[in-house]
């Protein structure tokens, strides 16, 4: 009976066989659509009412930017040129931008400055920003940034911004010498140091000293305003933030409820009547016969503002590090300056990047708000000059989606840099 | 032997002030005291210098002179001869008015977006994406003015709607979209439409009223009675059948060209529409990321679990995805609601006349009491977001994790 097993021929296969290709409906572009677009029914009815829709926008826009006017002195021409065709009027850009830029004050001759400033600041945060691929020795000119970045745009004395560095330096020397005693006595000491020095100097008449030509600020307008008043307050605010929420989160009942009010009214109010309070009110607050900036008085409000937000993103960051972290730096016999400086800032600093990024970025979006207070910023320029110009009343689309993109680059680009940024930020291991 | 003593009682000295952690931190408090009392205590005396200087005093007396000026939108009646404090008061009921609305449409406009951004088409996943990235990255301001330029510049004016070869025609006969704002039919409430609101109050309470005992016969005997069409059926059926048995009490009156201009139905200004879809339509997209981080909060593991109990997909979400997902929701979604409300001061941007317009715009421009004017219209915003916080927080306890 075995054998005729024995002598049967086996059935073993001893050559793959060739692959064949999935079948059609399962591979390429068919199996891609199938699987994204048209999954289900409701489904493919989305696809569908998507593409229309996508159609219809793109209908309109395309052309509209295809046919666009580059070249023409003002609106009427620009109908000339297109003869009823559709088409935008994007002349109106190429003739004014240095006004939608600079504002229309701003003296021709010297945009250079402002816009060697703007380039500089990129040489100035790129070792904050990629600390890895820069050398350290940069950050010495971030540290100098400011005062550069001074004298370019306002001009007058080199004095001025020398001076003000100088001050800096005394207070820093002079906190060096007390930290050894205490952080406190460091901190005041080096404080009123930098103070008495200012105050000093500020009695030297630096006027038209080694000066290039000054510029006041009322001059200053566009999106060069935008992006002062954004930089300043923004990095003026995270200092004032993190005392806030240290204030907020200390055992010191009056300082806390200090910190709690102070936090707790500026989130309560919108931007507006702030700065309402910055161009009306405040100026009733201060000594009579002073005459303070528009400018310095916005930077002021905004300031406050931004620091009561960033001060509870970083209080989150400090709610959320372990009560073991604190106890950690108790048991290593650290002062409280100590323990925050080198064990708890840097890890809730780095828990509330997203939350500070984006503080900045609505703030960056909310300096426009000071076109309401008629300051010429880039949306109060694109409302006021611009618009109400006989040459180009009625280019409202062009104008407008120009303010938008410049906001949209900016704001855009600083997300996607904190994205960037926590996952190189993420040590730990998940 | 050992001998117990009390360790040396030191005597206070000075620099214990500082180097001691007992008093130290009274020394601070004392410093941060004084310099803040100090501080205003300045600010104060520079107040009421420059107040003499200018021969002026702090009162709001001037809230009960006539206003002298108009409001385009008023809620209730005001005439250029009220007072101020009448004109504050329409402000207020403007900005409560457009907030309301925009937080309502914004909300609508999140939730679809948030989940449509989470749908497994490609297409609609991109284009929702490509919706809030353009929105939460432009500064809303500036879709403020686009919006009340496409109001007031693009669409047609009034007498484009004339006569025989008009060049624009009014949606379905009954909406007309201008310049001036949108003309749309508005109720007549006749004889027996106070029975019919009634009528209707009654279902809206019958309807709760069903699911609640609904539900309460599930968790007692475990029957599960329809719950979809008969609360449909609850809520539309009495009314309608109403409506027609009390002889159509409640008629439209159509907006209707006489003249320069659309008379009757109910004209919504331009700058509201703008206000209220410029509002909607941004913070629509920083709701639809938070509801987005809201679902995807909640694990994986929990549909999973409620699939293999063979609950329906439908009531996965229902009963166990979106409770969850509230709880992560439901906190910035608040804070977002007040964002609109701060947010809807930018109404003076396209006249519209909320409270920043009338307090903050022509009564300060017109009595010039800077000081009481801003003053007041902080504390009317304080208010309101005060109020929304306690709400919030009266909510996030309730619905907080409980853990044993």
């Amino acid at each position: 009976m075995s054998d005729t097993h024995q002598h049967s021929i086996p059935f073993v296969r001893d050559t793959m066989l060739p692959e064949i290709e999935p079948p059609g409906a399962e591979r390429g572009i068919v199996k891609w659509m199938r699987t994204n677009l048209f999954s289900s029914i409701a489904n493919g009815i989305l696809t569908l009412a998507a593409i229309v829709a996508v159609y219809s926008i793109l209908s309109g826009v395309v052309p509209w930017i295809l046919n666009g006017v580059w070249d023409a002195p003002s609106i009427r021409e620009c109908r000339e040129i297109l003869q009823g065709n559709v088409g935008g009027c994007f002349a109106v850009l190429t003739e004014r931008w240095t006004q939608l830029l600079f504002g229309f004050q701003y003296p021709n001759e010297i945009y250079w400055r402002p816009a060697l400033a703007f380039l500089l600041l990129f040489v100035a945060i790129a070792p904050i920003l990629f600390s890895k691929v820069f050398p350290k020795q940069m950050l010495i000119f971030t540290g100098l940034y400011p005062f550069v970045a001074f004298f370019l745009i306002w001009g007058g004395s080199i004095l001025t911004p020398i001076f003000a560095f100088l001050g800096f330096v005394a207070g820093y020397l002079i906190y060096s010498r007390l930290v050894q005693q205490s952080f406190a006595a460091g901190f005041f000491g080096g404080v009123i140091a930098a103070m008495l020095f200012w105050w000093v100097t500020s009695f030297l008449p630096v006027e038209g000293l080694i000066a290039i030509e000054a510029v006041p600020s009322r001059l200053m307008g566009g999106f060069m305003l935008n992006l002062i008043l954004g930089t300043v307050c923004v990095s003026l605010s995270i200092p004032f933030g993190i005392a806030l929420a240290l204030g907020r989160q200390s055992d010191m009942l009056i300082i806390k409820w200090i910190c709690v009010v102070f936090i707790e009214f500026i989130r309560g109010v919108p931007l507006i009547t702030l700065l309402f309070v910055a161009s009306v009110v405040l100026a009733y607050f201060l000594p009579p016969g002073t005459n303070f900036d528009l400018i310095l008085r916005v930077i002021i409000m905004i300031t406050m503002f931004a620091s009561a937000y960033i001060a509870e993103v970083i209080r989150g960051g400090l709610a959320a590090l372990p009560r073991g972290q604190y106890e950690a730096g108790d048991s290593l016999g650290l002062d409280y300056p100590q323990a925050m400086r080198l064990i708890i800032l840097p890890q809730a600093l780095k828990i509330s990047i997203p939350g500070i990024v984006n503080v900045a970025v609505g703030l960056f979006k909310d300096t426009t708000l000071v076109s309401v207070i008629s300051m010429f910023d880039l949306v109060g320029m694109i409302r006021g000059p611009v618009l109400a110009s006989t040459e180009w009343n009625g280019v409202y689309w062009e104008l407008l989606g120009f303010a938008a993109l410049l906001f949209f680059v900016v704001c855009y680009g600083i997300s996607q840099y904190s994205q960037w940024l926590e996952r190189q930020l993420q040590t730990d291991h998940r | 032997m050992t001998t117990f003593s009390d360790p040396p009682q030191a005597s206070f000295r000075l620099s214990m002030l500082i180097n001691d952690t007992r008093y130290r931190s009274y020394t601070f408090q004392a410093i941060a005291l004084i310099i803040v009392i100090a501080v205003f205590a300045y600010l104060g005396a520079n107040l009421v210098a420059n107040l003499r200087a200018a021969g002026l005093t702090i009162g709001y007396g001037f809230l009960s002179e006539p206003s002298n000026y108009d409001i385009n939108q008023t809620l209730i009646d005001y005439t250029s001869q009220s007072s101020h404090l009448r004109a504050s008061v329409v402000g207020i009921l403007n900005t409560l008015l457009v907030s309301f609305l925009a937080c309502i449409t914004a909300t609508v406009i999140g939730v679809i977006a948030g989940v449509l951004r989470l749908s497994p088409n490609w297409l609609v996943r991109k284009l929702m994406a490509i919706y809030v990235e353009m929105f939460r990255n432009v500064p809303v301001l500036i879709w403020i003015i686009i919006i009340f330029t496409v109001m007031t510049a693009v669409l047609p004016a009034p007498n484009a709607f004339r006569g025989e070869n008009a060049t624009s025609s009014m949606l379905f006969g009954a909406f007309a979209f201008t310049n001036r704002g949108l003309y749309l039919p508005a109720p007549v409430w006749g004889p027996g439409s106070l029975l019919l609101a009634s009528i209707f109050v009654a279902s809206v309470i019958g309807v709760v009223v069903y699911r609640r005992y609904a539900t309460k016969l599930l968790f007692d005997t475990g029957r599960l009675l329809p719950m979809g069409w008969p609360s449909v059926a609850i809520f539309f059926l009495p009314t309608l059948v109403f409506y027609f048995l009390l002889g159509r009490p409640v008629t439209l009156d159509y907006p209707e060209l006489r003249g320069f201009n659309f008379q009757g139905g109910i004209q919504i200004l331009g700058s509201l529409i703008a206000l209220w879809f410029a509002l909607a339509i941004y913070t629509g997209a920083f709701i639809a990321e938070n509801v987005r981080a809201g679902i995807q909060a909640v694990s994986r593991g929990q549909t999973e679990a409620a699939a293999s109990l063979g609950i329906r997909p439908n009531r996965i979400m229902k009963l166990v995805v979106l409770p969850q997902a509230l709880r992560v929701i439901i906190p910035p979604l608040i804070s977002n609601y007040l964002n609109i409300t701060k947010n809807s001061s930018l109404a003076i941007a396209v006249g519209y006349m909320d409270i920043t317009g009338t307090l903050g715009g022509i009564t300060l421009n017109q009595t010039g009491r800077a000081i009481e004017c801003v003053l007041a219209l902080m504390l009317f915003y304080l208010c309101i977001s005060l109020a929304i916080s306690a709400i919030m927080n009266v909510y996030n306890n309730s619905v907080r994790l409980k853990e044993r």
